[in-house]
């Protein structure tokens, strides 16, 4: 324990928090990254993807669920924690179907960055090769299963921003997916609309703008010039 | 999604009796398949609807549990239980013979929209298998003949009320009582010694019994109780968990088929001492055949004075209890998915802390406690906190009850004071070639025979209460790949590690059972152990891989058997990628195959 309040170690370093914080929060709000990608401090915390696994007093837990108390001995950039977290992407990359180089979320992308930031060489694991439903009948959006990673981002932002509950998770172990509430189960028959919070949340490719393919070229990207760890954005964007 | 016509007349009535309440939803779709056979798209429609909820709920809903079912599976819908002690006892051969005899494959229904044959987690009939649902309610002690019964008389579509009785008898085979299954019961006798001491007064026997949990984690009874007394709250409940999912385990069945009456004054009990009105019975669907008899029961109780108002003539003791059923989800006994579930949503386990003692049912302070548990707080009630202790170990007191099922001579429940051996427990079973014993289902520990010594006990080998017994023709590997199947098949799809993980380890031990495994698979398997085994978001996720990893550390041989000795060989099969090729050209000569030199290395 140490004699000043509302601070915590993480990896040797002191970290100021509001009581009520995450760990997660308070860290990226004291420009300390820790990787995540269900998260959104924006949002209620789902605590799923796994990515914020930090060793807490000596315990697994994950970093944005977990909130900040005085003294905690909080270890997040270690190469066990990190390998971890590379498995846990290689995961998420064999479950779904990504295919980087044609994808318009290339660069913009978190779970990329992540894996570029955490040297994830390659994917690993054997591929499920799962088939996945597209739903391009929405006139501004589409939604492409094949790159969900099941955050509930998009979930979470119609719930509590728009107030819509467009989508929701549906079935359990790997058939768990993204279901969308209309007549048809379509997208185009929901009241989505490219105004939504939840547009615009997805931090994959799997909810995407029509008609604006490569604007913006790859190399000019979010984090084409850093890495997500060190991308003043990606650390503070979000607080 | 496609057309479908719904019933309104069906419907409206069954979502009447649960007062339109979204709450209840779950119960409002196992009704409605019960009246219609599957869930239509439209069915799911009308429900939300009428509820005022977004269909993706409803849908989230279906989809997560097994027995609830958004495409036809026909008026018969036959389960066989795929757990390890079924398919020991003959399950597949029995299986495929009704497959054969009714012209099916397996989840597939038949032309006629009458049957579809299945499989299904462990049916909690593991003493007197191979068992199976039909339509949810279990047939055991399965025999070629009794499934060639079956088949007729699915064939001449005779009503399940009209079939045999005897099909649907279910034993106790209680084969060792002690304190709780051999004792003399008279109604209210706990009851009313709990209110002789007042509820602070029951509180300090419950501490001073020492009583720990009986579902698995072993957590003090008295402790859960004093914290949902004094959490802030507007209402509170006692919940039972009577989910009794874990592989190879039916104490809690037996319990509520013949000790019913303690489970409600356990329940009542906790009431008391806590201030809880409410309590909650979950039943898992597998056991719905319980339910009748046990709402007669609670019927009898309400009409002696107690449950309900003033019990035993005390003013201001409420208690009633209600009964909710699941429909095959095992992950719903993790006491935060099954809160989940019990308010109408699928079982997904929330993020603890905050606890179901503070923030459980409709986030209000919850008690959950295992069946075994609430039946223990009767003897605490009757005989005294320190009587209680008296029996056990030091820190385990007490009796526990063991279901005992797999290569034994006598399978069924074994009850013993805690600090009995494994090896005491197998010779009165009749376990006369035991090369292993699996401990607490799946989820549990598997033992060698240098390991029978040890006891039974929080200190040493804990149980939620089961034993599965391997004799000495047994291959473990058989049971490492069933039990791998299990958990991707019930993990809830939340956390990626257990998600993701569960779903790989399938796919190697699949790949290992064919022949082509190596050294690099097995040290997969030990990677992806400690990944899930601490990453994963609940206790299904960090337990999945303990059998797993006790087989491969302790029964080496079982693994080493089994890998090819080359360090790599690929998943992929190529020549039978090649198969289709070889159709459209005709031929399937020898200069049609690759080279055969994939099998090699290969142990007979
Ligand atoms: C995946 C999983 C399944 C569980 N299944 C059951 C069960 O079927 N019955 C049960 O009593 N406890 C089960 N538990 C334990 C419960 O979460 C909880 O600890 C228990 O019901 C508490 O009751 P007790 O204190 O009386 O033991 C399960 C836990 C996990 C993680
Ligand atoms: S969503 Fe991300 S990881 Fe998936 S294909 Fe697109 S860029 Fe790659
Ligand atoms: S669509 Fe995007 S935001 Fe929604 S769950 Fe999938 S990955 Fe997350
Ligand atoms: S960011 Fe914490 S679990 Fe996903
Ligand atoms: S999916 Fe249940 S523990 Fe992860």
């Amino acid at each position: 324990m140490t004699d000043i309040p509302n601070t915590f170690n993480l990896d040797g370093e002191r970290i100021h928090f509001e009581p009520g914080e995450t760990i997660l929060q308070a860290a990226l709000k004291a420009g300390h990254f820790i990787p995540h990608l269900c998260a959104n401090p924006e949002f209620t915390p789902h605590g799923s993807c796994k990515l914020c696994l930090v060793v807490v007093n000596n315990r697994s837990g994950s970093a944005c669920v977990m909130k900040a108390l005085p003294g905690l001995e909080v270890q997040s950039d270690t190469p066990d924690l990190n390998h971890r977290r590379r498995t846990l992407l290689q995961m998420l990359f064999v479950e779904g179907n990504h295919f980087c180089p044609g994808c318009e979320k290339s660069g913009n992308c978190k779970l990329q960055a992540l894996a570029y930031d955490l040297e994830m060489f390659n994917d690993h694991f054997t591929h499920f090769f799962q088939p996945r439903e597209v739903d391009a009948s929405h006139p501004d959006f589409f939604l492409d299963r094949n790159r969900c990673i099941n955050c509930e981002l998009c979930v979470r932002a119609s719930r509590e921003v728009d107030g819509k509950n467009v989508f929701g998770i549906a079935g359990r172990s790997l058939e768990a997916h993204i279901v969308v509430n209309s007549p048809t189960g379509l997208l185009g028959d929901s009241t989505f609309a490219k105004t939504d919070r939840a547009a615009e949340v997805c931090p994959v490719g799997a909810l995407l703008p029509k008609e604006v393919g490569f604007r913006k070229p790859i190399g000019a990207r979010l984090y084409d010039s850093a890495p997500i760890s060190q991308t003043p954005t990606a650390v503070k964007e979000e607080v | 999604m496609t057309e479908a016509i719904v019933e309104p007349e069906v419907l409206e009535p069954i979502i009447a009796r649960y007062n339109g309440d979204p709450g209840n939803l779950l119960q409002i779709l196992i009704e409605a398949q019960n009246a219609l056979d599957w869930l239509s798209p439209g069915t799911q429609g009308f429900i939300a609807k009428s509820l005022d909820i977004p269909v993706t709920h409803v849908a989230a809903v279906v989809q997560f549990y097994t027995h609830l079912y958004d495409t036809p599976r026909g008026k018969y819908r036959v389960l066989f239980s795929h757990n390890i002690t079924d398919r020991m006892a003959g399950s597949p051969t029995l299986m495929a013979h009704m497959l054969k005899r009714l012209k099916l494959k397996r989840g597939v229904v038949s032309d006629d929209g009458l049957v579809s044959v299945g499989k299904t987690s462990c049916t909690g009939m593991c003493d007197q298998g191979p068992a199976l649902l039909v339509n949810n309610r279990a047939i055991t002690r399965l025999t070629l003949r009794r499934i060639d019964e079956i088949c007729d008389l699915i064939r001449a579509r005779a009503p399940l009320a009209n079939w045999p009785a005897h099909y649907f008898r279910v034993e106790d085979n209680i084969e060792r009582a002690d304190m709780l299954l051999g004792s003399a019961y008279a109604p209210g006798e706990a009851l009313r010694a709990a209110i002789a001491c007042g509820p602070t007064g029951m509180m300090a026997e419950m501490k001073r019994s020492n009583l720990r949990g009986r579902g698995g984690a072993g957590f003090t009874t008295a402790v859960k109780w004093e914290a949902c007394r004094d959490a802030p709250g507007d209402e509170r409940y006692i919940v039972c968990n009577a989910d009794e999912g874990e592989p190879g385990t039916f104490k809690d069945r037996v319990l509520l088929q013949s000790f019913a009456e303690r489970v409600f004054e356990g329940m009542a009990i906790a009431g008391y001492c806590t201030g809880a009105r409410k309590g909650l019975i979950y039943l898992r669907g597998e056991y719905t055949y319980l339910r009748a008899p046990l709402e007669a029961k609670l019927s009898d109780f309400r009409r002696n004075r107690l449950l309900g108002m003033g019990i035993c003539g005390v003013p201001g003791f409420d208690f009633d209890i209600a009964i909710h059923l699941g429909a095959g989800a095992y992950v719903c006994g993790e006491e935060t998915a099954l809160i989940e579930s019990l308010e109408g949503k699928p079982g997904r386990p929330r993020i603890r802390p905050p606890f179901p003692v503070t923030c459980g049912y409709k986030n209000q302070p919850t008690v959950v406690n295992n069946v075994e548990t609430l039946c223990k707080v009767t003897e605490v009630a009757i005989h005294g906190g320190l009587a209680y202790a008296g029996t056990g170990t030091r820190q385990s007191a007490g009796t526990k009850i063991i279901s005992v099922s797999g290569d034994v001579e006598r399978p069924g429940l074994y009850e013993y004071p805690f600090g009995v051996r494994v090896s005491q427990v197998l010779e009165d079973a009749g376990a006369y070639d035991a090369i292993a014993v699996q401990i607490s289902g799946a989820a549990g520990q598997c033992l060698t025979p240098q390991e029978f010594g040890r006891r039974i006990a929080f200190e040493d080998v804990p149980t939620s209460g089961s034993f599965m017994v391997f004799g000495n023709n047994r291959d473990l590997f058989e049971a490492a790949l069933n039990y791998a199947h299990f958990f991707e098949h019930e993990s809830c799809g939340f956390c990626t590690p257990c998600r993701v993980g569960t779903a790989l380890i399938a796919r190697i031990l699949e790949k290992i059972h064919s022949g082509h495994g190596a050294r690099y698979e097995f040290n997969e398997l030990n990677r992806l152990h400690q990944l899930i085994s601490t990453s994963s978001h609940c206790g299904l996720g960090t337990t999945a891989t303990n059998a797993l990893h006790d087989i491969m550390t302790k029964f080496p041989t079982v693994f080493d058997r089994r890998l090819i000795r080359r360090d790599f060989e690929p998943g992929f099969d190529l020549d039978a990628a090649l198969a289709r090729a070889r159709e459209v050209a005709g031929r399937d000569d020898a200069n049609a195959h690759l080279d055969a030199h994939l099998g090699e290395g290969v142990d007979a």
